[in-house]
């Protein structure tokens, strides 16, 4: 019987080593964007890729975002499997009309004859006090895009899974990695490191009996918290990593919040137009006759994203969320 | 010594580790674009291309008036014409190898039909009854671009592609003067440089964007120039001379093959029709500058060194014309079928594997189609 080395790892190496078994075990796997060669990324994501690989795996691109995404499609249609990374998340817009008008239609465009399997690699949200342009939480507008998949890790062993089966994935996925959560640690195992479920599969953190807490990618950490701190108020919640924004999870989710009765999406993107309006519709939808309380949303306001010194007042917290589970109508309790 | 003194004695050296990074003189491109035909030169052509040239160049012209005609029957809900564009469109086609990829923006179904593309199939993007009618990997023909320079960036990255797996393919890319002003032109020309990426771009500059001229669009001495700028060599080219354009496309994709990198080719010409047939040209443009262009008139052209060489009789003609004839009698006839379309196929190519969210929107639009047949079978 062997033991397993178990040590505290980052999700910021996590996501390196899932990089670089895919190129392993794949050649036509091709990393590719600004400074992710010999720097090996901004955040060290693809430390050591250009010198495992070569640079014609790894690849320094000149700097630009949509010549990156759009020589990502041709190198697709060729049949290799780019994985790109943008390096912030504001710095992606450039690549918007590569993405919208072809990465998300090329499959429907030819009937299925070219589908473009690539992953697309977004450092986003806030909390790690970057200035304007570095703070964004972009994933509105891609849940808004037909053909694209919307991926997002929470913990280490999920950002190996999750970008494993996203790169293996023969659809085009963002994958937003939440860039304050890429030195949070875990143990994990290298070395037997482990699958995932398939993309769509929303996972429940924590289970509890008194409401659900609906999030993902940088705030699941901080609902886990809330709920932690929730006991003190006679609150059991329940927490459920959506892990995919698209394709949406509604089974894992109407469970749970047919379980608890109530339910609050949390989310650092804006309230207005953001994933939190179409995850509680879709709760209500389902739901309707096993809710105590109407769907609360804790979002980032609807305001540019904050100068870093003002990010914290921006930022869903343990207390914003705490206040939305106390308006939760549980007066119709007792 | 006063500070000015001080300062006149300095010499700076130049910025540490700085040199001129290439040579621009050899990427220049001439000062007149390249002709053949009319030109002494024209008497060393090849007997068979000409001939062949003559024969896609009028079979070209009809598919343009008949796509053109099916616009005004209904059959077609737009087709932006490339009359007049015609050499340009062939020689694309004729340059490029079996193996080698095409990318066509919209205006250029013709290059796609010269290549040996369906008729029928190409025109799926124009008919409306899907967005592509074929297999790109089978023909080797991206899908006709709508967003305008947006296929450069992909004739690009495929290209590099073929050269990293140790293929000898090129990518032949398309796009229109007015595309030049795009970022992803830009953008694609500078990584092809970058990558020495194995990529023809052909500018087909027919004067207009729409209603917008060129003087509006650049200041550039001419669009080739922009070669320059990336470390590539520009060529310039008359686009309505079929023999030159196919001489300079071919020398570029056998430079490109030869592991000599990326060439940007301006071919002048003229969009002698109006934008598309949605277009009314006489609102940005005088009768006496679309006369001007007739007299240059790539079939004409060639048809002028033919019969200069006693190759064009009437049994020629003839041939060529009803070769021509029958061509758009057969896509006339299969154009006046209605196409088969299957509205669940909306569903169908979204994702790989159909979302749990469209299988339940495949499943309404599926009642609501049981509905509708009922009700017309209730009515009938």
């Amino acid at each position: 019987m062997t033991t397993v080395a178990v040590k505290p790892a980052t999700m910021g190496q996590a996501l390196g080593r899932a990089l670089r078994d895919a190129m392993a075990d794949d050649p036509s796997v091709h990393v590719l964007g600004e400074d992710v060669g010999t720097l090996g990324g901004v955040f060290r994501v693809t430390d050591g890729l250009a010198k495992e690989f070569g640079d014609d795996r790894c690849t320094d691109t000149p700097l630009a975002e949509a010549g990156i995404l759009g020589t990502a499609v041709g190198m697709a249609m060729y049949g290799l499997r780019p994985v790109v990374e943008m390096q912030f998340d504001a710095f992606a817009y450039p690549a918007f009309e590569q993405l919208i008008s072809h990465v998300a239609r090329m499959r429907n465009r030819t009937r299925g004859g070219m589908p473009l399997p690539i992953t697309i690699r977004v450092p986003y949200g806030g909390g790690i006090g970057g200035v304007e342009h570095h703070s964004d939480s972009s994933e509105a507008y891609y849940m808004a895009t037909p053909g694209l998949h919307v991926v997002t890790p929470a913990t280490v062993a999920d950002a190996y899974g999750l970008l494993r089966a996203s790169i293996a994935s023969d659809d085009p996925v963002v994958f937003l990695e939440p860039k304050r959560l890429y030195w949070s640690k875990a143990d994990w195992n290298p070395d037997a490191p482990a699958g995932v479920d398939p993309i769509g599969k929303a996972v429940v953190r924590r289970a509890g009996r008194s409401a659900t807490l609906l999030t993902y990618g940088p705030s699941v950490p901080v609902c886990l918290e809330a709920a932690e701190a929730a006991r003190a108020e006679g609150w059991d919640l329940e927490v459920v990593d959506l892990r995919s924004l698209v394709p949406f999870d509604d089974e894992t989710v109407t469970a749970s919040v047919r379980r608890t009765g109530r339910a609050v999406v949390v989310h650092e993107s804006g309230g207005f137009g953001g994933p939190g309006g179409e995850i509680a519709a879709r709760v209500t939808e389902r739901c309707f006759h096993h809710l105590e309380a109407p769907v609360l949303r804790v979002a980032g306001f609807d305001i540019p994203y904050p100068p870093p010194m003002l990010e914290r007042h921006h930022l869903p917290g343990v207390d914003r969320i705490l206040d939305a589970v106390a308006r939760l109508q549980w007066e119709a309790e007792s | 010594m006063t500070v000015m003194e001080q300062r006149g004695a300095y010499r700076p050296a130049p910025p540490p580790a700085w040199q001129l990074r290439t040579d621009p003189a050899p990427l220049l491109p001439d000062a007149e674009p390249y002709r053949v035909l009319g030109t002494d030169a024209a008497r060393k052509a090849d007997q068979e291309l000409l001939l062949c040239l003559h024969g896609e160049l009028v079979r070209g012209r009809r598919y343009n008036t008949q796509a053109t005609a099916l616009t005004k029957q209904g059959r077609l809900a737009v087709y932006p014409s490339s009359t007049g564009q015609e050499a340009c469109e062939i020689a694309a086609a004729l340059a490029l190898r079996e193996q080698d990829w095409l990318f066509p923006s919209y205006r250029d179904t013709l290059a796609a039909v010269a290549r040996g593309l369906d008729p029928v199939a190409a025109l799926t993007l124009l008919r409306g009854d899907w967005h592509t009618g074929y297999d790109p990997r089978e023909h080797r023909i991206a899908p006709l671009c709508t967003p305008l320079a947006t296929q450069l960036p992909h004739a690009v990255g495929l290209a590099h592609a073929a050269r990293l797996k140790g293929d000898d393919v090129v990518a032949l890319a398309m796009v229109g003067d007015g595309g030049t002003s795009e970022g992803d032109f830009h953008e694609a020309l500078n990584f092809a440089a970058v990558w020495q990426a194995p990529v023809v771009f052909l500018v087909q500059n027919n004067g207009f964007a729409i209603s917008v001229p060129l003087a509006k669009q650049t200041a550039a001495p001419s669009l080739a120039h922009k070669a320059v700028g990336y470390g590539m060599p520009g060529r310039l080219v008359d686009g309505n001379d079929a023999v030159a354009v196919h001489e300079v496309l071919s020398e570029a994709v056998h430079r490109a093959r030869e592991g000599g990198g990326p060439t940007l080719i301006e071919a002048v010409t003229y969009r002698m029709e109006a934008h598309t047939n949605a277009d009314d040209a006489t609102r940005y443009r005088h009768d006496a500058e679309v006369e001007a262009w007739q007299d240059h008139d790539p079939i004409l052209l060639v048809e002028r060194e033919l019969t200069e060489r006693g190759l064009l009789d009437e049994d020629r003609r003839r041939t060529v014309r009803d070769d021509a004839e029958a061509m758009a009698a057969d896509l006339r006839s299969r154009m006046n079928q209605e196409p088969a379309l299957d509205p669940m196929d909306l569903f169908t190519h979204v994702y790989a594997e159909q979302t749990t969210q469209l299988r339940e929107q495949a499943a309404q639009l599926r009642a609501e189609l049981a509905a509708e047949n009922e009700a017309d079978g209730a009515g009938a």
